[in-house]
């Protein structure tokens, strides 16, 4: 077995061993905050008064007297207690995922993916499980209003109906509309009045890609990628398994080509250039960090080196050095027709030279395809930068702000919101009175998507519909329905809907009546149809691209460079206002409830800037003219002479959760050449400043106190050669001979007679998304405690994705320190309770509040704790959670945590999970919940359970299928399938097979029912 | 005869008696249309027709909602009967006098058409009521007799106990008095002996309440039950904080389950929809219980329309709902689900909930503590039988001695009930 040299270390402070981090790592839970003195403390306050409370309450106590309030008139199809599902679609500007709603008692309370769509295949991502909440936020609009007041509906259609006749013509300023059927609306509206214009534009907008896809092919649309295909990927700065395009679908293709057996030992090579350290490059198998002035000259130079293979003609540039370049040219030649180049540039020069590589190796038709336009956005910056002057002249007399919120996430929001009052009628259809809509005369809110019906087309011949889960719960209209009554339409959106897909149902030839057609579509949620494949224009456009890259891309840049790209959980920052995403742990900086400057640690070390512990210290950056102060954060990655910072944050109208959360870096972004830039190459400054700020990261909380082994990997070159590359088998000398730790053991050992419930989580797949966090929280009521609790290592979250960087480099000195958080490795840990079998929780609890199940399950009992924590210091796996308040019901947290507070929040409450109270411990339960409930079925139905029926949150959530949840007593399961257990006896310790699974930390035998798969990095062997 | 063989005969003449009672009471009561049939299948057929349209309404011997139907073809016509049961309403439109007899014995209360049952159905219909289950009243006598019995424990009576333990006490006071006489006895004749002086002090010795008193034996020992009743009741005390039993909370509506589910003998399923599907039994909605009271606007045969009924109708009409107090609350950190234990583990309602149908007021029957739950889950074997789930379970355990009991197979562990 090799041996495995790697340094892994989860931020620099780890890998530097500063004092601070030793004494947090020490400690299993952090030093309270210290009390003011000499003023008696609530302890003090509670042994004084305790004992009189408690006598006094005991005395006087009766229950109180509880309502059963049965439905008047129960609906045929809802039965207390019992969860429905519904298929819809989510869809928010043009992020779209086909999707199943969980309701109980009318209530949504779960997305799920939709395993029939073609699209997004059964994945979600952190924000799709995220958005359920958003439907319960008490900031959304409660009925119409006119100038600042609230109005009736009649009224304020009346009203606004004789504005919209005596406008001269009217603007409709939308993100991407991916219903055909809002857009029949519209084109209603457009019927009615005279000189109706649209404008759609994207806050994170791909109009380089739109641009440059009619300009070469003379294509409406955005290619439709197949990464499932590639062998080779090449990627310039697209995030595509995180905030790119269609990250759900992305990550669900790429992982196809990421999953390895002794069978099948092949994996798809991808490379990444980029200046931000993004999630996709932090799954790449060479990742080279570039300037963003280079990134354009790299994709050129790209350009010219296969062109040199295939005896095309080379375009002069000037000349750049990039590490993995050539490499990846050689690669992308060899398997010609079965690559993929793609870039995140928004500039159409780039995206043309990309469609040339493209063309060049043949991928056309096979792993992009023109021809099958894909519809996720549509924004067109040109228009877009039209209407910014237009308003500023005075020349848009009225003005319908469709569901967008451009005074805030467009390049130049603040000339909108300076000149909107030029325009003689300014309407909104938001649902919230965000920047935007705070600035108009009429606003018209709309339905959150869970209340509406829509369809939609994500690409060319395929459909998904969206039904309403629950009635309205404030007094709202959904858009689409807006503009027919405006257009003096009688019939219902719904109506329209259905006159629509008349259309559908006539092109197919299955089903024989309507409404039957209807009814299955709906039941579907998705729907295909045939249709016929754009026709292509031959490759136009590369001299001109090629020679304005040429020009427009320096390889010399000395200024800093400023990347604003996007987060993963809060995004755009049309979500902002939800508190799960907020808190949810950044993948790769671990950070919480803020946006930042990421830098480089050369960067950090010129000036001065020691980062420990998220203790760090303000920079003023400048862009031109306007100039923001903003916290710094280390990021190892990060090209050097860059800086990146995230869109989405310092809103000041989104409501109580977001208000006041980081800066807007959507102020600095730049248009010109007519699209938005997001890579600022010139006039960036950065100055530190004195101030210092404390950023809450998670990265070092819950460390494993330099146990090694806990991430194991390998390279596909020596995984071929040997299936058991990577792994450390932890051996104890017994009796002469050299055991695996469990066959020495001081436990009994279980015996599971009938379930024995496990988890395998392939590393290897794992893209490190969150997806699935967000989704535990959703499913186990897990409370948001809010950024000084997260600063005090107190995050609640069940399961977390630790992320380790690694490199081979010396660390002792400071140049290799250097060397390491350049351009480190990275891996991705999804990390939760690992229910041991041997478990050394249970055997600490005093109370027996932590016990075994004969399933195989560590079970907490919440009722029986007291809160001594003794588990959660005897856990390796840190993973155990601490109450430290009452997040429920208590004022100062009603801020953040909204669904355990408010009384519309708590709707979405999951009603099978306790909430938990203050002062016990909490933990992941493996969904118990659900298995439960899965199990009853079974037993209803007089029959074994089935493979698949019972799925934990995480599992259903996650895009890539890199966790497998199942009975490891049913042979036939996929977890022992995919762990080849050798014999399912009923022994609690199994005998697994598969050469990459392993237990974290298996030398000190506690025998987890988690399953790692050692990562494999597609590297030529000798760079392992 | 000898007096032996005459007291033996007394319990078969008894018998011979009884049944010849029976065999009169039968004939005569009894005496159907000979057109019905009497075959076994027809009056099955009838049965599941009865208990799907008619149960709800009728029974065959006593007045429920409607009138007792066994006799009816001795006492109309098979026509009239057929058309009656087919469309009363029409009958009474008719003018048809026994019809609207009917209608105005029964407080003008019509009976849902049933159009869809064929001849042939209708003629099983009547083959149950003339035919079925004849024995019904005696059963349900011995069942009300049994379960009664079943409430006061196993073997004695709880009167029984109490005569015992009185008669103990009189014969221990009995033996306690002649326990004096012996002494005082002896003490006069050790007396009347020759007896040394420490022996006659001791013979002679007073009995000293003061000393005994102010023993420390007697200070420890009175002290220690002290402490250890008050100990008892304050345990007890604090034991029986949070639990409800007999709670019995006022209703917004008066409804007796005792009529309902007793009288009617409504299913509880009828109402409480859930029980074998969800974890909720259900409160029934009001639109259920518009599915009869629709017709039955009062009870026991009274003119207008009862104030109790007259909420159903107020909550249905301004769809209101009617806000009932609930009586079993399980605190919210137990998962509780009906559908386990009614349509998997095969309980009675009555097993946890106490005597239903004979409750006017429902009260909280158990204690629906935690020990409670327990002691079922020990004692209860699981109901695996025609049940695949349970198949490997089975085969498992039968190495081992006894049944398979719900503990045996994880009932008694936390996350069961605790998540």
């Amino acid at each position: 077995m090799k041996e495995i040299k790697k340094t892994y270390w989860k931020g620099v402070e780890e890998l530097t061993n500063d004092p601070a981090f030793i004494k947090n790592a020490d400690r299993e839970f952090p030093e309270l905050p210290t009390q003011e003195e000499n003023t008696p403390s609530r302890r003090d306050f509670l042994k004084l008064m305790g004992f009189s409370l408690a006598a006094a309450s005991l005395a006087a106590c009766e229950a109180p007297v509880r309502k059963a309030i049965p439905y008047v008139n129960k609906p045929v199809d809802i039965d207390p207690s019992i969860p429905n599902y519904y298929a819809s679609t989510y869809n928010i500007g043009g992020d779209y995922a086909s999707i199943v709603v969980k309701t109980r008692e009318g209530r949504p309370i779960k997305i799920d993916g939709n395993g029939i769509s073609p699209t997004t295949q059964g994945g979600t991502s952190a924000q799709v499980e995220a958005s359920v909440l958003s439907l319960y936020d008490k900031q959304r609009l409660s009925g119409p209003m006119a100038n600042g007041e609230s109005k009736d509906w009649d009224a304020f259609d009346r009203e606004l109906a004789g504005k919209f006749a005596s406008a001269s013509s009217i603007t409709i300023v939308t993100n991407t509309i991916l219903s055909p059927t809002t857009e029949k609306a519209i084109a209603k509206f457009a019927d009615k009045y005279a000189n109706v214009n649209v404008v759609t534009y994207d806050p994170s907008s791909n109009y380089g890609i739109l641009k440059a896809a009619d300009v070469s092919y003379g294509v409406k649309g955005i290619p439709t990628y197949h990464f499932d295909k590639a062998k080779t990927i090449v990627s310039f700065g697209a995030d595509f398994l995180g905030t790119w395009i269609s990250p759900i679908e992305f990550s669900k293709d790429y992982a196809q080509t990421r999953k390895i057996s002794k069978e099948r030992p092949e994996m798809s090579r991808h490379y990444q250039f980029e200046s931000n350290l993004s999630l996709t490059g932090a799954n790449a198998d060479y990742r080279t960090p570039i300037k963003a002035s280079k990134s354009g000259l790299a994709v050129l130079a790209l350009y010219n080196a296969l062109a040199k293979k295939a005896g095309a003609s080379t375009f002069t540039a000037p000349a750049v050095e990039v590490e993995h370049l050539d490499k990846a040219a050689n690669e992308l030649w060899a398997n010609r027709g079965a690559s993929l180049v793609v870039s995140g540039s928004n500039d159409p020069n780039v995206q043309v030279v990309v469609n040339a590589i493209n063309d060049l190796l043949g991928n056309n038709g096979k792993t992009v395809d023109f021809s099958r336009p894909s519809y996720f956005r549509k924004g067109d910056d040109a228009a877009m930068n039209k209407f910014v002057v237009d308003l500023k002249a005075g020349r848009i007399d009225a003005v319908v702000f469709h569901e967008c919120n451009p005074a805030y996430d467009f390049a130049k929001g603040e000339e909108i919101a300076d000149n909107i009052s030029k325009a003689k009628l300014t309407v909104s259809t938001n649902d919230t009175l965000n920047e935007t809509a705070s600035l108009v005369q009429y606003v018209a809110p709309t339905h959150h998507f869970l209340e509406s019906w829509n369809d939609y087309s994500p690409r060319l011949g395929e459909y998904s519909l969206a039904q309403p889960t629950i009635s309205p719960l404030f007094n709202t209209r959904q858009a689409p329905e807006s503009f027919l009554v405006w257009a003096g339409e009688s019939m219902t959106y719904y109506e329209l809907l259905q006159e629509e897909w008349k259309a559908h149902f006539a092109k197919q030839d299955v089903i024989a009546d309507f409404q039957t057609f209807w009814d299955s579509s709906l039941h579907n949620g998705v729907v295909e149809e045939a249709f016929t494949p754009v026709s292509l224009s031959e490759l136009n456009g590369l001299e001109q691209a090629a020679s304005a890259v040429a020009k427009a891309y320096k390889s010399d840049n000395a200024g800093t460079e400023l990347i604003v790209y996007k987060k993963i959980g809060v995004g755009t920052g049309v979500m902002a206002n939800n508190p799960w995403l907020q808190e949810m742990s950044d993948p790769i900086s671990k950070a919480t409830w803020d946006n930042y400057l990421t830098v480089s640690q050369k960067w950090a070390n010129e000036n001065g800037l020691r980062m420990v512990e998220g203790a760090t210290r303000k920079a003023k950056l400048t862009v031109g003219d306007k100039s923001l102060t903003v916290p710094v954060l280390v990021q190892p990655g990060q090209a050097e002479g860059t800086v990146g910072l995230a869109i989405g944050y310092g809103r000041t109208k989104a409501g109580r959760v977001a208000n006041g959360v980081g800066v807007n870096a959507y102020e600095l972004l730049t248009t010109g050449g007519d699209f938005v830039n997001f890579d600022i190459t010139d006039g960036v400054t950065v100055e530190l400043t004195s101030d210092t700020y404390s950023i809450a990261q998670t990265q070092t909380h819950q460390t494993y106190m330099g146990r090694e082994f806990v991430v194991q990997e390998s390279t596909l070159g020596a995984y071929k050669e040997d299936a058991f590359a990577g792994r450390y088998r932890p051996e104890i000398y017994k009796d002469g001979k050299f055991v695996k730790p469990s066959k020495v053991s001081l436990w009994k050992g279980h015996k599971y007679s009938q379930h024995h419930w496990g988890l395998a989580i392939d590393m290897n797949s794992c893209v490190g998304c969150g997806a699935c966090t967000i989704a535990c929280q959703v499913e186990n009521n897990v409370a948001v405690v809010g950024k000084q609790e997260v600063l005090n290592r107190r995050e609640m979250a069940w399961i977390r994705v630790d992320r380790y960087y690694s490199s081979d480099a010396d660390v002792k000195d400071l140049k290799g320190l250097e060397i390491a958080s350049e351009n480190p490795e990275v891996t991705f840990q999804p990390m939760m309770c690992q229910h041991c079998n041997n478990a050394p929780c249970e055997t600490v609890c005093p109370v027996a509040a932590t016990t075994h199940s004969s399933e195989g399950l560590n079970q907490m009992t919440y009722n029986r704790c007291i809160g001594t924590r003794y588990c959660a210091n005897n856990c390796p796996y840190k993973v155990r959670r601490f109450n430290w308040f009452k997040y429920h019901d208590n004022k100062d947290f009603s801020v953040v945590n909204v669904a355990q507070n408010d009384d519309m929040g708590k709707m979405v409450l999951n009603p099978d999970v306790t909430v938990r109270a203050r002062g016990v411990i909490e933990k992941c339960s493996m969904c118990v919940q659900r298995i439960q409930a899965g199990k009853l079925t079974a037993k209803r139905e007089g029959r074994p359970v089935r493979d698949g029926e019972i799925n934990v949150a995480c599992a259903v959530a996650c895009p890539t299928d890199a966790l497998v949840f199942g009975d490891m007593n049913d042979a036939e399961s996929r977890v022992s399938k995919l762990l080849k257990i050798q014999e399912n006896e009923l022994e609690a310790i199994k005998e697994v097979g598969e050469e990459r699974a392993y237990h974290v930390l298996e030398e000190i035998n506690v025998s987890p029912n988690v399953w790692y798969f050692t990562k494999i990095r597609n590297k030529d062997k000798s760079e392992a | 005869m000898s007096i032996k063989r005459s007291l033996l005969s007394i319990p078969s003449r008894l018998g011979v008696l009884a049944f010849l009672f029976l065999m009169v009471l039968g004939t005569q009561v009894f005496a159907a249309h000979p057109d019905v049939p009497d075959d076994e299948s027809a009056i099955s057929a009838g049965k599941a027709l009865f208990n799907s349209n008619c149960r709800t309404c009728h029974k065959l011997d006593q007045r429920a909602t409607g009138p007792a139907l066994r006799g009816v073809t001795e006492r109309r016509s098979l026509e009239w009967a057929g058309k009656f049961i087919k469309n009363s309403q029409a009958l009474i439109a008719s003018g048809d006098a026994q019809a609207v007899a009917i209608y105005e014995e029964w407080n003008k209360l019509a009976m849902p058409s049933h159009e869809f049952l064929s001849d042939d159905d209708v003629m099983n219909l009547l083959a149950y009521i003339e035919y079925g289950d004849k024995a019904e009243a005696q059963v349900a006598g011995g069942d009300g007799e049994g379960s009664g019995g079943g409430g006061g424990g196993s073997g004695v009576p709880s009167e029984y106990l109490t005569i015992i333990l009185a008669v103990l006490v009189i014969v221990l006071l009995l033996i306690l008095i002649v326990l004096g006489l012996i002494i005082s006895v002896l003490t006069k004749y050790l007396n009347s002996q020759n007896l040394e002086e420490d022996d006659k002090e001791f013979v002679n010795q007073k009995f000293d309440l003061g000393k005994i008193l102010k023993s420390d034996a007697f200070v420890i020992i009175v002290t220690a039950l002290v402490i250890a009743l008050v100990a008892k009741t304050a345990i007890d005390g604090l034991y029986s904080v949070g639990i409800q039993q007999g709670y019995a909370p006022k209703q917004p509506i008066a409804f007796s389950h005792a009529l309902h589910a007793g009288q009617y003998e409504i299913e509880c399923q009828y109402c409480h929809t859930g029980v074998e599907i969800g974890k909720s039994a259900n409160i029934p909605s009001a639109n259920i219980c518009m599915n009869c009271h629709t017709h039955i606007q009062n009870v026991g045969g009274k003119d207008g329309i009862s104030p109790e009924i007259q909420k159903i109708y107020d909550a249905y009409d301004n769809n209101r709902p009617i806000e009932w107090v609930r009586v079993h609350n399980l605190p919210d950190l137990s998962y509780f689900n009906h559908a386990q234990h009614v349509a998997v583990g095969g309980i009675e309602c009555q097993t946890c909930h106490g005597p239903i149908e004979e409750m006017e007021v429902v009260y909280q029957h158990s204690s629906l503590t935690m020990g409670w739950c327990i002691d079922c889950h020990r004692q209860t074997d699981i109901k695996s039988n025609g049940n695949a789930y349970y198949d490997k379970l089975v085969q498992l355990h039968s190495e081992s001695k006894g049944s398979l009991k719900v503990k045996d197979i994880g009932g008694l562990e936390c996350a069961k009930c605790h998540y």
